[in-house]
């Protein structure tokens, strides 16, 4: 039993059936993340006055991931260039640079979660708030952080202000409250962790069916290019979709 | 026949770099733009959301063949964004249009 | 038609190709449509049974607060623990009874049954199609909508129970129960929506794609058109509750605050939040969702109903366009109306009057489409067997639960009714004798499709007309209750707001207004009474109902009756192409009093 346009088109809709599956399904992901940009701008425009921090996220990093991203955005489409004009070592080159790509994506990303989860806010009996990254715990409690202090906490709010940052050691008995940089810690990390955490969820499903169709899934080259042709443009399309998401979230987060 | 084939590999990946080289040029404008010396933060906002939606049409457009796609394809992503938009925009002006608190009642 | 001559040949050939991929592959493990669609049938009716046995529970204890529940009190003790000590069903047990059976009615019982059972069974077979566009997919789909279910039914027997904050989990009352059951149900939630969007995609992309030569759009049966435009409002309006779903889990597991507002007190202390979050947020998303998947409930119920009454008054549907662009305008307008849940969150005047417009417009093509069938009604000559009972009781039925929303659509009744039993009665009118009844009637319709045998007509009557008494005796006297005050999810059927116990207060529900409650009850033991017939009906049928002779024994028109019976693998034995329209009965000068979709126009 052979299911019609699973390779050519048909007539007259002018696709074949993965493809409109494909973008019935980025249609639905359009909503999922339509769902998640629209939470964050109500929970922003309705957030307190100086509780909304911005620029706390590294740019450097994040602007060279965006270019990872899009350098893999290209990648993907010569893979699909090289299956149409059948070269399919080219394919295999092209294909697994764009793995390789997503995978150098996903290390920066986990350097960026690292280093927001090893950055501490204490709050102090004085009233003070230190902030900064933990350097070590001292076997009596006291514990020993690269940052500074501050009096507000609405002082915090804006990463870009360079402020001098120095080893502060902080008694135990100093100590009120002491939270890391987590989605717990505030809206804005909550946002940023939940949407750039679903993004690499999805760049993980793009590796794992690029992957395949790099190994194992190949050998459909041999007994069936055109479909093949098909499945990796239909890949392609997800792949892309990946990417801009990303290049929305990147100056939601990075830059405003 | 390889011959050409490779012939419109190549062109085929001259018109993409064109594409990576103005999506770079996006991004730069986008971190530059955010960190421009501008008094109004909402213009700053808006200078990069508008680069990003540059960057996302080139995308969409041209990696993406969104654009010559079939009709089918662009009235399944009409609806979809028409949707998106109701959904945003709903729910935000929800959240505006509130009943003042303490406001005098009707005299 | 032809296919009747090979029918007998090709039941041959279907057994052999069982028997060679073995039973796993073949009843487990299948990527056929019709076979999906019958594992969707069943795991459905059994959730919808489940779902029915926790709302009789719960009605023993709204009209018997405190006392021992009957017959299944002992084994609630000792299945659930402390929380039904002496079968007595405590708050928190009936709070999360409630939850679940919302939460079970809608998500793994109607949806499952109008989309995932009758979409994939009949939509392929109406379309022409060898099976839908992509069948492994359309496996997973069931499979993960499966452990969905699972997860769901596992919470009751966690610590703590199930969720307990009704099926719209609305925060801070969400996080604010201690339990994991919450949790489970947020889980269960992600796995269910995953599955839908699954399915739809499925379905549309078929629909799109797989139609047979000459099968243009407006040759298509109704059915599918309200297959089309349910799975699009699945498609697209799932995704946010999703989004919604893995916000609240981030709230419950990993201590964000996405719905929970800054200065939020639990227990009389301060919550340990970071704050800033918004209650209503989750509101805007749920119901973004939870009103287009009201008419992922109708839709196909309309369109079962639709093929029913065009077969069985032996004449064309009234106004098929009409139907078709009712069922498109009511998509379209569903994604716009969401907020009319909201009236009573202190919603601004402005937004309001939006809200309150689309809602009286969405009610218009409601109305047309069923002015449509009702008209379709007028001049024939009705054959009034099981399914067309239940399709005609289906039309006043839902009548009376879309009228009664009128007044909930409107700001200012709304804000005495909301949350009362009013609601309930509005909701359960559309959905229980509404899409309950459609699907009942689909069920005795297709019956002779899936096995070559008919239901019993006599116990299909004691069923219907068993049904429609009782479902109007629950549902009836819950409008009165409403209007009365009285308000919903309360564990002591609001006998604490009642004369009773506040004598002398004004507004205090009278004793004929409480005392609804039992009658209500019994209402309720009659209508599963009721079901008894139907249950044993659907399993002796299988092997002993009365046999049909032929393919297409109610003499249809559309092509899921032009295929063997019942269909083996690939559904049609030559492929077929479609000349006419889907409704051709009565045609003057025809030979017959229908004309299959497939049978060629003669040369004139």
């Amino acid at each position: 039993m052979e299911i019609p346009y699973t390779v050519q088109a048909r007539p007259d809709t002018g696709v074949y059936n993965a493809k409109v599956g494909m973008w019935l399904f980025l249609a639905s992901e359009v909503m999922l993340f339509g769902g998640l940009f629209s939470s964050y701008i109500l929970l922003r425009v309705s957030a307190l006055e100086g509780t909304w921090p911005t620029g706390l996220l590294s740019v450097p990093l994040g602007t060279i991931n965006t270019i990872i991203l899009a350098l893999s955005a290209i990648t993907t489409l010569l893979a699909w260039v090289a299956c149409k004009a059948r070269m399919f070592d080219r394919f295999k080159l092209f294909q697994g640079l764009t793995i390789l790509l997503a995978i150098i994506f996903l290390g920066i990303k986990s350097y960026e979660y690292r280093d927001k989860f090893t950055h501490y806010e204490l709050v102090l009996k004085s009233g003070e708030i230190a902030d900064g990254h933990l350097v070590r715990r001292e076997a009596n409690g006291d514990v020993v952080l690269h940052g500074h202090t501050v009096k507000e906490h609405a002082e915090l709010m804006n990463g870009r202000k360079h402020v001098e940052h120095r080893e502060l050691t902080i008694p135990k008995d100093q100590i009120v409250r002491m939270q890391n940089y987590g989605p717990w810690h505030n809206t804005f990390l909550a946002t940023y962790f939940t949407m750039s955490g679903l993004h690499a969820l999805h760049i993980l499903g793009g590796i794992v069916v690029m992957g395949y169709l790099w190994g194992p899934g190949s050998r459909m080259w041999k007994t069936d290019p055109e479909r093949f042709t098909n499945r990796v443009e239909v890949s392609g399309l997800f792949w892309h979709f990946v990417d801009l998401v990303w290049i929305f979230l990147f100056p939601t987060f990075y830059l405003i | 026949m390889s011959e050409t084939q490779t012939d419109a590999f190549k062109a085929y990946a001259r018109k993409c770099g064109a594409v990576f080289t103005a999506v770079v040029c996006g991004t730069l404008i986008m971190v530059a733009a955010s960190y421009a010396p501008l008094t109004n933060h909402h213009l700053s906002i808006a200078l990069v959301l508008t680069a990003a939606a540059v960057n996302a049409f080139l995308v969409a457009g041209y990696l993406m063949h969104l654009i010559g796609e079939r009709k089918l394809i662009f009235a399944v992503l009409a609806f979809t964004v028409f949707f998106f938009i109701g959904l945003m925009g709903l729910s935000i002006w929800a959240a505006h249009d509130l009943p003042a608190l303490g406001a005098p009642v009707a005299k | 038609m032809q296919a009747t001559t090979y029918a007998p040949h090709h039941a041959h050939a279907h057994e052999a190709h069982h028997a060679d991929q073995g039973f796993w592959r073949t009843y487990i493990f299948s990527t056929d449509h019709k076979v999906i669609g019958i594992q969707y049938g069943l795991t459905a009716l059994c959730f919808l049974l489940f779902g029915f046995f926790l709302m009789l529970m719960m009605r023993w204890q709204i009209a018997h607060p405190g006392e021992a529940v009957p017959l299944v009190g002992p084994l609630l003790n000792a299945l659930l623990g402390d929380v039904a000590a002496k079968g007595i069903m405590s708050p928190d047990l009936y709070n999360s009874f409630g939850a679940m059976h919302g939460t079970i009615m809608v998500f793994l019982a109607i949806v499952p049954l109008a989309v995932g059972a009758y979409g994939n069974y009949l939509v392929p077979l109406q379309i022409g199609a060898n099976d839908m566009a992509f069948p492994k997919l359309n496996m997973m789909s069931y499979q993960v909508y499966f452990l969905g279910g699972i997860i769901m039914f596992v919470s009751f027997f966690i610590p703590g129970g199930a969720a307990q904050s009704g099926w719209t989990s609305y925060p801070p009352l969400s996080m604010a129960v201690p339990t994991d059951g919450q949790t489970f149900w947020l889980i269960g939630m992600v796995f269910l929506i995953t599955s839908s969007l699954l399915g739809s995609v499925n379905i549309l992309a078929t629909i799109i794609q797989l139609r047979a030569p000459g099968l243009t759009w407006m040759r298509l049966p109704f059915f599918v058109w309200a297959q089309f435009t349910a799975s699009f409002l699945l498609l697209l309006a799932f995704p946010p509750l999703e989004a919604a779903g893995v916000m609240q889990l981030m709230d419950k597991v990993a201590g964000t605050s996405f719905f929970l507002p800054t200065g939020l007190a639990v227990g009389g202390n301060l919550a340990n939040v970071s704050g800033g979050g918004s209650p209503l947020l989750w509101q805007h998303l749920f119901w973004f969702l939870a009103h287009p998947e009201v008419y992922v409930l109708i839709l196909p119920a309309m369109g079962i109903i639709a093929e029913i009454i065009a077969n069985n008054t032996r004449k064309p549907l009234w106004g098929y366009r009409s139907l078709v662009y009712g069922a498109l305008a009511i998509g379209f307008i569903s994604f716009l109306v969401w907020a009319h849940h909201m009236y009573l969150t202190g919603m601004g005047t402005k937004i309001a009057t939006f809200f309150q417009t689309t809602t009286m417009i969405i009610s218009i093509p409601s109305v047309i489409i069923l002015t449509c069938l009702l008209i379709s009604l007028w001049g024939g000559s009705i054959r009034f067997n099981t399914p067309m009972l239940f399709a005609l009781a289906f039309l006043p039925m839902f009548g009376i639960g879309g009228l009664t929303g009128l007044p909930l659509g409107f700001s200012v009744s709304d804000i005495h009714l909301h949350d009362t039993y009013y609601v309930i009665g509005h909701f359960h009118y559309v959905v229980a004798p509404g899409t309950i009844f459609a699907l009942f009637a689909g069920i005795y319709f297709w019956f002779p499709k899936l096995t070559g045998r008919r239901m019993s007509e006599y116990w299909g009557k004691v069923h219907f007309w068993g049904s429609l008494l009782f479902m109007n005796l629950v549902f009836m006297p819950m409008f009165i209750q409403g209007m009365a005050g009285m308000l919903r999810r309360m564990s002591d059927g609001a006998v604490q707001y009642s004369e009773l116990k506040l004598q002398g207060v004004s507004g205090a529900l009278s004793s004929t207004v409480i005392g609804l409650n039992n009658f209500i009850l019994w209402g309720a033991v009659g209508l599963a009474l009721a079901q008894i017939p139907f249950i044993i009906n659907l399993f002796w049928s299988i092997k002993h109902g009365e046999e049909v002779h032929s393919d297409n024994p109610w003499e249809a028109t559309t092509l899921d009756w032009q295929t063997p019976t019942p269909p083996p693998h690939g559904n049609f034995l030559t492929p077929p192409s479609v000349y006419r329209g889907p409704y051709e009965y009565s045609v003057p000068g025809a030979a017959r009093d229908f004309v299959p979709q497939n049978e060629p126009q003669k040369k004139a």
